[in-house]
């Protein structure tokens, strides 16, 4: 039986495949996408990690990331990230991650929103992109398995053990199983539930949350969704923090400065909105760094903003709008990203890890995902080993899903729900997004609930078997209005203002507040807690 | 706006179908999704980040390779799947060969030798780190045409990004791996170069790893050796 079976292959399902390689065990990677398709090759300005105390110090990192996290974060997990986080960049390093240099010839460093100091490590601008394909090429060089394009259907979960899983092969339409002593789900956020309004993939669409809340997994802080300042107006195609950290300033038509571009995200992206609420453009304004400096420290913003709005930034304004861009709740694990499921990990954005709580620092997903991945693979690959092989107790699910895809087939279409998942990115961004209030959260989860139940009435235009993206997306819409539900039911709950959860009725941060969202599913029943950060 | 889409699946012949969409200054991407959201959600497609960095998108667009998320959409454009692999449905085509050309001249970092970079030295590889894969410049390549075993562009730029990568201890290897399939079937037309969307320059790396290829002593084997021993009794430059 296959030893480390994981589940998505972005830069923390790579990081969980090497590792659980390195330590012997058997490993394969089942993704929706190809590897380098992922999102984490969108991520552009860098990773956070102290490398010399001259001028840093860990313990500023450290308080650097609980400030953001407004008493939401675990102290002693942002200990253990930041004091690892040298090495996680020399891991990277040795596996010939191209880090920018600074003149002494050390990894270069910039500034990012939040931060104190310079402390993000990045390769010019695309530090993502070349951070996916690092990872990929090794995990070529260590002939790691892949399963592409096959999406998790469900968790095979025999009394509170995860045994396998379910997944729909797109290539040929297949439905099948795979049994593994341990399953690491590393499968992205569910910024794009936000349709239309998210700086996210199209395929980030966060089923597999919703998968491992119906399979008994804790989720935990969902209502916690980053909006990432500056986008470009219509394709919301992201500006990188790094062009602000560069010097770039946000201003209004007549060039008025309105905000410290620095502060972190949640206030920059708040500020913002409301200038565009009462009917103002706000713009990037980077002409003054001149051009010799954009083309050396932001030349993918420079090509972006060229290729997708016409505009030149060393000579233009740059019109920008906020968009949904990581979300801070996920999977609840604990400090070796184990989720409350037997044999069940969770790592990278997925994941609630208890480092971001109510927001997260630019630079500090990367390095969380990297850390995370690398954490949950070599647990996994080490328990793995002195596990006995189980015997499989639940034969049921396959049946149950090859039955649940026929009956989709058999849906008639009266409703088309590409026009709902529209819709739902409208009514999550204007309702359960940078503002909240009681009203709005109540008419936003009426609406959920209403489409929950067109489900029904709504159904595929392609029967075919071989590559039906309409089905893929079908299935994925489901949990997208299930997730829609719970994090709505999560912001409702949550009578405070803090970080990214901003309620315009309860406009403070409420101490009583200082913990954790927790949610999980009893017998189909939704139950909500707050619990104290450990 | 007329969309023209090649459309192809397993139980229907290769045809070509026309929709419209509304004019506005579109991409390409977004003219796909409005088709497939709104008149046929059988019309199948890759698409990810939207913003040009994943290379999920990469389609051929009147002939050339183009990501869908950052080409703008024109009139009665032609949409065809790429070149050089097989077509699974319409637009979606088979990619499972990238990871064996990508493995065979070992376009991976090998063994890690500890090294000062300079600022300069990460220049040399950052180009061709830029690569995201997208496949334009293998389905402009025209050696495939007639060697379906030709590496192609972006294993080659990739092999050049290791090769000068100084972390690289086993640089040798590589270029041993790249003579037969590799760097001499090029014929330096240079598509792959005109089509790549990160602005690499595969052909100028594939220039460059010849230039390394004879510095390890590799003769160019498209150059007839004319020193064979034979005395045609007749020297014009002789007096």
């Amino acid at each position: 039986m296959l030893d480390v079976l994981i589940i998505g292959s972005g830069g923390a399902g790579l990081s969980a495949a090497l590792s659980a390689k390195k330590e012997g065990s058997s490993v394969l990677v089942v993704s929706k996408t190809y590897p380098t398709h992922s999102q984490t090759s969108q991520a552009q300005a860098g990773i956070n990690a102290v490398i010399s105390e001259e001028n840093d110090s860990i313990q500023t990192h450290i308080n650097d990331t609980l400030k953001a996290s407004h008493c939401l974060a675990s102290t002693k997990r942002i200990e253990a990230l930041c004091n690892n986080a040298k090495d996680t960049i020399s891991w990277l390093d040795k596996l010939a991650m191209p880090f920018s240099r600074s003149k002494n010839n050390q990894i270069a460093q910039r500034l990012m929103g939040g931060s104190s100091n310079k402390r993000s490590c990045y390769s010019s601008d695309y530090t993502g992109l070349k951070l996916i394909h690092t990872l990929y090429d090794t995990c070529i060089k260590e002939e790691i398995d892949f399963l592409n394009e096959c999406m998790l259907l469900n968790i095979i979960v025999s009394e509170g053990e995860a045994q396998g899983i379910t997944y729909y092969d797109i290539q040929n339409g297949e439905i099948r199983e795979i049994l593994a002593k341990k399953i690491i789900l590393a499968t992205g956020g569910y910024g794009g539930l936000y349709a239309g309004h998210t700086t996210n993939s199209y395929a980030t669409t966060g089923e597999v949350i919703s998968i491992a809340y119906k399979a008994g997994c804790t989720l935990s802080n969902m209502e916690f969704v980053q909006f990432h300042p500056t986008t470009l107006i219509e394709s919301n195609v992201l500006i990188s923090e790094s062009a602000r950290g560069e010097g770039g300033h946000l201003v209004t038509a007549n060039g008025d400065r309105f905000v410290d571009e620095l502060k972190p995200r949640d206030e920059v992206a708040r500020a913002i909105s409301e200038k565009l609420n009462k009917g103002e453009q706000v713009y990037l304004d980077l002409r003054h760094l001149g051009l010799e400096k954009i083309e050396a420290s932001i030349p993918q913003e420079r090509r972006l903003a060229y290729e997708f709005l016409g505009i030149k930034i060393e000579e233009e304004l740059l019109p920008i709008n906020p968009a949904a861009h990581y979300t801070m709740g996920g999977i609840k694990t604990d400090c070796k990203a184990k989720t409350n499921v037997q044999n069940l990990y969770a790592c990278g954005e997925c994941a609630q890890h208890g480092i971001h709580g109510a927001n997260r620092l630019g630079g500090n997903s990367l390095l969380e995902i990297i850390a995370y991945g690398k954490i949950a693979g070599e647990d996994a690959a080490l328990e793995a080993q002195k596990m006995p092989t189980p015997t499989n107790g639940n034969n049921k699910q396959l049946k149950n899903d090859i039955d649940y895809v026929n009956s989709l087939f058999e849906q008639e279409n009266k409703t088309n729900f590409y026009t709902i998942k529209e819709q739902l990115g409208n009514l999550l961004f204007d309702k359960v997004g940078l503002f909240r209030n009681q009203n709005d959260l109540d008419f936003a989860l009426d609406t959920i609930k209403m489409w929950q139940k067109m489900y029904i009435n709504m159904g595929l235009d392609d029967k075919t078997k071989v590559f039906n993206k309409n089905l893929l997306e079908f299935i994925e819409f489901k949990h997208m209005l299930d997730l829609s539900e719970i994090i709505t039911k999560c912001a409702i709950g949550r009578k405070e203002s803090r970080g990214a959860h901003f309620r315009s009725d309860y406009a403070t941060l409420d101490k009583r507040f200082n913990k954790e969202t927790l949610v999980c599913d009893i017998k189909n029943n939704f139950q909500l807690n707050f619990e104290e950060v450990r | 706006m007329i969309l023209n889409i090649k459309r192809f699946n397993q139980s229907s012949d290769t045809k070509i179908e026309k929709f419209e969409v509304p004019s506005n200054n579109e991409t390409i991407l977004n003219g796909l999704i409005k088709v497939k959201q709104t008149q046929d959600a059988s019309l199948t497609f890759r698409c990810g980040c939207g913003s040009g960095v994943c290379g999920s998108c990469a389609i051929r667009v009147n002939g050339t390779e183009k990501l869908a998320c950052k080409t703008t959409l024109q009139d009665n454009d032609l949409i065809e799947p790429l070149n050089y692999t097989s077509v699974i449905k319409d637009l979606v085509v088979d990619l499972s060969f990238e990871k064996d050309i990508l493995s065979k001249p070992k376009a991976y970092l090998q063994e890690y030798k500890e090294e000062v970079i300079t600022p300069e030295d990460e220049q040399l590889i950052d180009r061709q780190s830029n690569c995201i894969l997208c496949q334009s410049c293998y389905s402009s390549c025209p050696v495939l045409e007639v060697n379906k075993d030709f590496l192609g562009p972006y294993a080659l730029s990739r092999v050049l990004r290791y090769v000068n990568d100084k972390k690289e201890h086993q640089e040798k290897e590589k270029i041993d791996l790249i003579q037969t399939n590799g760097i001499w079937d090029c014929t330096l037309c240079g598509n792959c170069t005109m089509v790549c969307p990160q602005q690499i320059d595969p052909k100028m790396d594939i220039m460059n790893l010849r230039m390394k290829s004879m510095q390890w002593g590799y003769k160019d084997p498209n150059v007839t050796d004319y020193n064979t021993g034979v005395d045609f009794g007749f020297n014009p430059n002789s007096f």
